[in-house]
């Protein structure tokens, strides 16, 4: 194994989660003015309307085959009854038909960001680098999805998935993540990048979703001084 | 009984001349920024006439506000938490830039480098969002005054409803001005609709604010709002709506609108109400009920029972002998002259109005009927079908009987006034007809007419022995290009929130100073009216000096 295997599989992961911790409560310390979703629909609303939603809900299906394809291990379907390849069969179509929703999502996006006049404006340098990483991250994982899993028949629940699961418990399997394809790893480095980069872009408003909004009362009654 | 006060406004239409003076003075010391150029927290539309933004009362389009549902329980209009969770990506009716109106300056800069020709040079509208060379048409008070009245009269959305015979009166027009500000509604929908919990009616004063630092843009205030007056600031990606002027309310200053008012039409005071009847009273079944739903749970502080409630509520003695004073209550318990801007919305607006009497006399005038007589005005307000319809449509959700009351009292006062002044007796009969008395009435005419700033103006301060020095702290988002809360590293607004005088402060001295204000434009918009903004004028040629 190379250092470069070393520094991408087992210290790599560190760092990014370093990097996302660190980075977010300093951005909440800091910035909690600038921590918005800076929604540019005031100036065009038409291809918002159908760009955004397809690309945030495939990108929600995607997080979702994510957290089933890296946190749940092959045994536990194998015991379930699901043979590997019905498995693999959901996991491919269901992860193309997300990914090229988001792909498809995000190109939109851009595309209205591009030739919208204010908004295009209204977009930094800093959104512009995130651009590229993010479909990056979709293109790779998209290549993954189809090139290995669909076409080349790579189990990666052999491979990533291990390695992932072992970051948690302090105990990187980067020999497994050796073993696996390119693409997977393209995708899997791109993602780190992606995740170190949350704090200090506007993708920082994933973190703001509402979800306590269900619970609380319509009504928010504040004092004017903390009491 | 959960005792709650409310600072509350009352706006007499009747002394609204159309001046805009509220609007401008608000804009200036409010929404003079970029992101908020189309902004106005204070604005005076001309009725019949569509409003600002355009058509906003129609929330068959807009969906603004609260409805019954089935089963007669409360819910926004635009649906459920949940519902509202899934729209959440680009919500489906947001108005767009174009239904305010896009903002737009003037290339000034032409007027002065222009080289010397025949014709003189014209400064042309440029677009504040793109830049662009824009055809301005339209603008937050295109219609001011029926301006271009047969194209766009027939668009307001009450003349929609209340048909032909509306559209052609609009021949023998009549007129009248309706300034609006947040309503600081009892039941807001912005509120409710806010999936972050950044917007919150405050416990002490009523006041709905938006906290800047818990605001992440996500919009459903602006549609839930149905007198679309929440607005979304396109530079700092937030909401912003009317303050209610709390820095100036809090140590006792009306709010500059209310300041500012060339007619002196604008009463503040408080409100005593019933928070847990709030509810109950925004969900009676008829829309017409809702005037009356809305007086029941205001409470009378007079009752020794309320004002031992307000009391052990933490309501200081102070703010219970202003809410005895208040002209507010007066106008709208005590004499029923004002009434509430589309109850039939549900969020129980707190900002009143006491109908427009002059369409009517008007009316009378033009036919050569003395507009003074009581008889004479009682009359006309039964005949004049359409103010009076239109009326009822915009403050008692089509009901007639209050409007024609608050206008009949009005007729009364203005009948009897006129005896007054040219020394007759006054004709008892003429108040007792709308249930008052000759004393009520010389009460009523002081409080419309003579009363004092501080009779229009009873606002306790907030603070009880602590220094008034905390309306800093509690900061805001007055940025600028360039300032120091603009241009961080992470978007255009990141950074710690700075002190709303010292950002004034930088924010003066860096429209004074700086070369570029908009893009290489002098944008006397931003211009406070001290020392030249730099760029208007060519550079002083200094060599040529003796």
């Amino acid at each position: 194994m190379s250092w470069i295997e070393t520094a991408l599989w087992v210290v790599a992961p560190y760092l990014t989660l370093l990097v996302l911790v660190l980075g977010l409560v300093w951005r909440y310390r800091y910035d909690r003015f600038g921590w918005t979703t800076r929604s540019s629909q005031l100036y065009e609303h038409r291809l918002l309307r159908i760009g955004s939603p397809l690309f945030h809900f495939g990108l929600l299906f995607v997080i979702a085959g994510h957290v089933v394809g890296l946190l749940i291990p092959e045994s536990w379907t194998a015991a379930a009854g699901v043979p590997e390849w019905v498995y693999r069969f959901f996991s491919v179509t269901v992860g193309v038909v997300a990914g090229v929703c988001t792909l498809a999502g995000i190109t939109l996006l851009i595309y209205r960001r591009r030739t919208t006049g204010p908004v295009f404006l209204a977009t930094t340098r800093n959104d512009k680098a995130m651009y590229v990483v993010l479909v990056a991250a979709i293109v790779a994982g998209l290549l993954a999805t189809m090139l290995s899993s669909g076409l080349g028949h790579h189990d990666y629940r052999l491979t990533v998935s291990p390695w992932f699961r072992g970051i948690w418990v302090l105990r990187p399997d980067a020999e497994a993540m050796t073993a696996a394809p390119w693409p997977f790893k393209l995708h899997a480095a791109i993602g780190m990048l992606l995740f170190a980069a949350f704090p200090f872009t506007r993708l920082v408003h994933a973190f703001a979703a509402p979800i306590g909004y269900p619970f609380r009362p319509y009504i928010v009654y504040r004092s004017r001084t903390p009491r | 009984m959960r005792i709650m006060a409310q600072l509350a406004m009352v706006m007499n239409l009747d002394k609204c001349i159309g001046c805009h003076t509220c609007s401008v003075t608000c804009k200036q010391t409010w929404t003079n920024r970029p992101g908020v150029e189309y902004v106005w927290f204070n604005n005076v539309e001309t009725r019949p006439g569509q409003g600002y933004p355009r058509r906003y009362e129609d929330q068959r389009r807009w969906r603004g506000g609260w409805v019954l549902d089935r089963k007669g329980r409360l819910r926004p209009r635009t649906g459920g938490r949940l519902r509202r969770m899934l729209t959440i990506f680009a919500n489906p009716v947001m108005p767009s830039i174009h239904d305010y109106y896009e903002p737009w300056t003037y290339d000034y800069e032409k007027l002065t480098t222009a080289p010397l020709s025949d014709e003189p040079p014209v400064a042309t509208p440029r677009s504040l969002l793109s830049g662009e060379p824009i055809t301005v048409g339209w603008s937050a008070n295109w219609d001011d005054s029926l301006g271009g009245s047969p194209e766009t009269l027939v668009r307001d959305p009450i003349a929609e409803k209340l048909g032909e015979q509306v559209k052609l009166d609009f021949e023998r027009a009549f007129m009248f001005y309706l300034p609006r500000i947040c309503e600081h509604c009892l039941n807001p929908s912005c509120v409710a609709s806010c999936p972050s919990g950044a917007m919150y009616k405050r416990s002490e004063d009523g006041i709905v604010l938006v906290d800047q630092d818990r605001c992440r843009g996500w919009r459903m205030c602006v549609t839930g709002c149905p007198y679309k007056k929440v607005y979304f600031n396109h530079k700092t990606g937030k909401a912003e709506k009317c303050t209610f002027c709390y820095p100036r309310v809090e140590v006792g200053l009306p709010t500059v609108c209310s300041e500012t008012c060339v007619g002196r039409l604008r009463y503040l005071g408080l409100m005593l109400y019933d928070a847990d009847r709030v509810a109950e009273a925004a969900s009676v079944t008829a829309d017409e009920d809702l005037y009356e739903a809305q007086l029941s749970v205001f409470l009378d502080p007079d009752d020794p029972a309320v004002a031992r409630a307000a009391l052990e509520a933490g309501i200081p003695e102070e703010w219970l002998a202003a809410a005895r004073r208040s002209p507010v209550r007066d106008l709208i318990v005590r004499y029923r002259l004002a009434l509430p801007l589309h109850p039939e919305f549900r969020t129980l607006p707190m900002v009143w109005y006491v109908p427009p009497l002059s369409p009517v006399v008007d009316a009378l005038a033009t036919t050569g009927h003395d507009g003074e007589d009581a008889g004479n005005l009682f009359g006309a307000i039964d005949a004049l079908r359409i103010p009076v319809s239109y009326l009822a449509e915009l403050f008692t959700a089509g009901d007639p009987g209050p409007v024609t009351l608050a206008l009949r009292r009005l007729a009364a006062m203005r009948s009897h006034m006129r005896a007054v002044n040219l020394g007759d007796e006054p004709d008892p009969s003429i108040a007792a007809e709308c249930g008052l008395t000759a004393a009520d009435i010389d009460a009523m005419y002081r409080l419309l007419a003579l009363a004092r700033y501080d009779e229009r103006y009873v606002i306790p301060t907030a603070y009880e022995g602590t220094t008034p020095g905390r309306i800093e702290e509690t900061g805001c988002s007055l940025d600028y290009d360039g300032g120091p809360g603009m241009n961080g590293p992470f978007g255009e607004t990141s950074g710690r929130p700075v002190p709303v005088s010292i950002e004034s402060f930088h924010g003066l001295k860096q429209r004074q100073t700086s070369e570029e204000v908009t893009r290489d434009r002098v944008n006397l918009l931003n211009w406070d009216g001290r020392g030249a903004p730099k760029g208007l004028f060519p550079q002083r040629d200094t060599t040529e000096e003796p």
